[in-house]
């Protein structure tokens, strides 16, 4: 099988598709020159692969928007964040990771972009064919770079979240949640049911239609564990969840739990800190 | 300005998901649902530019009769009616989704200026309905969106990116897709939600077409159902946490 792969310069998820590639056949990796402009991209990919079996990207944002370009000018199916293939049978992600789905493809070439983390980076080896766009195409591109105010650190480079759900009760209640999380050199998340109420900005919300974290300690703290965060925050090393409820569905996320009230539990485990550091 | 937004019903899935006997669907008997998270955003969104600068909001949905229960919560935001595409509860494929939205594009009398989409479907996470109505309707589609401001013609579409923000511009008629974090969608009054019961909805019945990416099967992957260790309960338990975070190493 012939495979045309799109490799971004320097990005993890797509030298992981790269390496998924690899499996399918015989791969030609191909980058695009210029800014970002997915209908350009999607142009350049689809001339470029006439006659290809497949066509593969990473499953990030990107690769996602460009491949379903190439889908919509083909009228071909595309299958998004696929992780395995049999034949014309691929499975692929749901829900965020919580579910996954095997469906049969019918269509050729088959367009499919590959999910996160199945599949070890690999070096592109060869070097890598550069696509030159078409200089008059006029499809949207990005036309400007606004940088953000930084400060603190971000959520989703953590090495430790604190997070906080509906069991936090107020805005005012996360100062705990902000206490820890500065005595750990980390980040505050939250639940989407805090963002809705107003509580924290949407920047903190970890969760499916959030960020999605991988610190070494995710520390949820009054989180119940609804699936759609869970699908933000399992890429943590461990997960500690406190928690009033000892049946509440996190605890079957995690790894260590506490049970009680945050309110007096996480103040406590501040204090044992500052006790550990002799301060 | 004349919008329209297309929502999707999804099962608020709560914390464990469980499997219809057939394997194709999530048992949703005992759950609640919802349109997805990026498409509140996008349907409120759609409200306050025609709150600003006047017009229509139409909302769309292709789903089971039961939808009409998520197009009346739209029609509570503040969209203006609503159109239903009655399906007999089988999930449509991208393809005959996104032809099934143009076809209604199409049929208007007056012009769509701006369609909207959520980025991505909470369930089946296609990443790709719209992309596809903007294509087959000819028009441009950034997506994606933090940030939208409709001025003149023009749409400034902000998303995020490494380090900041990129920004894109497009006249209009144009697709944009949203992320949630766009806005903070209002929660309706009671008033809001009365009205919204008198609001029109069209519904009609559109054919399924054979599917191109035919789901066979779903699957619970693994690796849920963890059993915690117990560290404690109540204050008590601090040291034994704090030696925990020693142990690997963050502490």
């Amino acid at each position: 099988m012939s495979v045309l792969v799109l490799v971004e310069p320097g990005d993890e998820l797509s030298l992981q598709a790269l390496g998924f590639a690899r499996t399918l056949g015989d791969v030609r990796a191909v980058s695009v020159e210029g800014p970002y402009a997915p209908g350009a991209w999607a142009k350049t990919i689809t001339a470029a692969a006439e006659g290809a079996d497949a066509i593969v990207a990473a499953g990030s944002e990107r690769g996602n928007e460009v491949l379903a370009h190439v889908a919509a000018r083909l009228d071909q199916p595309f299958a998004a964040n696929v992780t395995r293939i049999d034949g014309d049978v691929v499975t692929r992600v749901r829900w965020g990771g919580s579910l996954l789905e095997e469906a049969r493809v019918h269509g050729s070439p088959l367009i499919l972009s590959v999910a996160p983390h199945v599949h070890a980076a690999e070096p592109a080896g060869e070097p890598v064919e550069t696509l030159v766009p078409d200089s008059s195409d006029e499809s949207p591109r990005v036309v400007e770079h606004v940088a953000a105010a930084t400060g603190g650190v971000s959520l989703a480079e953590a090495k430790v979240v604190v997070s906080g759900g509906r069991g936090v009760g107020s805005a005012e209640g996360f100062a705990i949640i902000e206490e820890l999380a500065e005595l750990l050199g980390g980040a505050v998340g939250c639940s989407r049911v805090v963002t809705s109420a107003g509580w924290r900005p949407h920047t903190n919300q970890v969760g499916q239609t959030g960020t999605k974290v991988s610190p070494d300690l995710y520390v949820a703290c009054g989180i119940s564990g609804a699936t759609q965060h869970i699908a933000g925050c399992k890429g943590a090393k461990k997960i500690l969840a406190i928690n009033a409820d000892p049946e509440a569905p996190i605890l079957a996320s995690a790894d260590y739990a506490v049970i009680g009230d945050l309110h007096e539990i996480v103040p406590a485990i501040s204090a044992e800190l500052r006790k550990a550091r002799g301060a | 300005m004349k919008v329209l937004t297309c929502v999707k019903r999804v099962p608020i899935t709560g914390g464990k998901i469980v499997l219809t006997d057939d394997e194709t669907a999530i048992r949703t008997l005992h759950l609640g649902f919802t349109i997805s998270p990026h498409e509140e955003c996008g349907v409120e969104e759609a409200v306050r530019i025609v709150e600003q600068s006047g017009g229509e909001s139409v909302v769309l949905t292709l789903g089971p009769a039961e939808a009409e229960e998520q197009l009346r919560e739209c029609l509570a935001i503040g969209a203006d009616r609503a159109i239903h595409l009655v399906t007999d509860g089988e999930e449509w494929d991208p393809q005959a989704t996104a032809a099934a939205i143009v076809e209604v594009v199409r049929a208007e009398a007056e012009p769509f200026d701006l369609v909207v989409f959520g980025n991505e479907s909470a369930d089946a996470g296609g990443y790709q309905v719209g992309i596809r109505v903007a294509y087959a309707l000819g028009l441009p589609v950034v997506t994606g969106l933090k940030g939208l401001t409709v001025a003149d013609g023009r749409a400034r579409c902000e998303q995020e990116s490494a380090g900041g923000r990129d920004v894109y511009e497009v006249s209009l008629p144009a697709v944009v897709t949203v992320l949630e974090g766009l806005n903070l969608p209002r929660y309706p009054s009671v008033p809001a939600k009365l009205r919204a019961q008198r609001k029109p909805v069209a519904s009609s019945t559109p054919a399924r077409p054979e599917p191109r990416l035919e789901k066979l099967r779903l699957v619970v992957p693994p690796g849920q159902g963890k059993q915690a260790e117990i560290l404690g309960n109540g204050p008590g338990a601090a040291p034994a946490v704090v030696a925990m975070m020693q142990q690997i190493g963050v502490a």
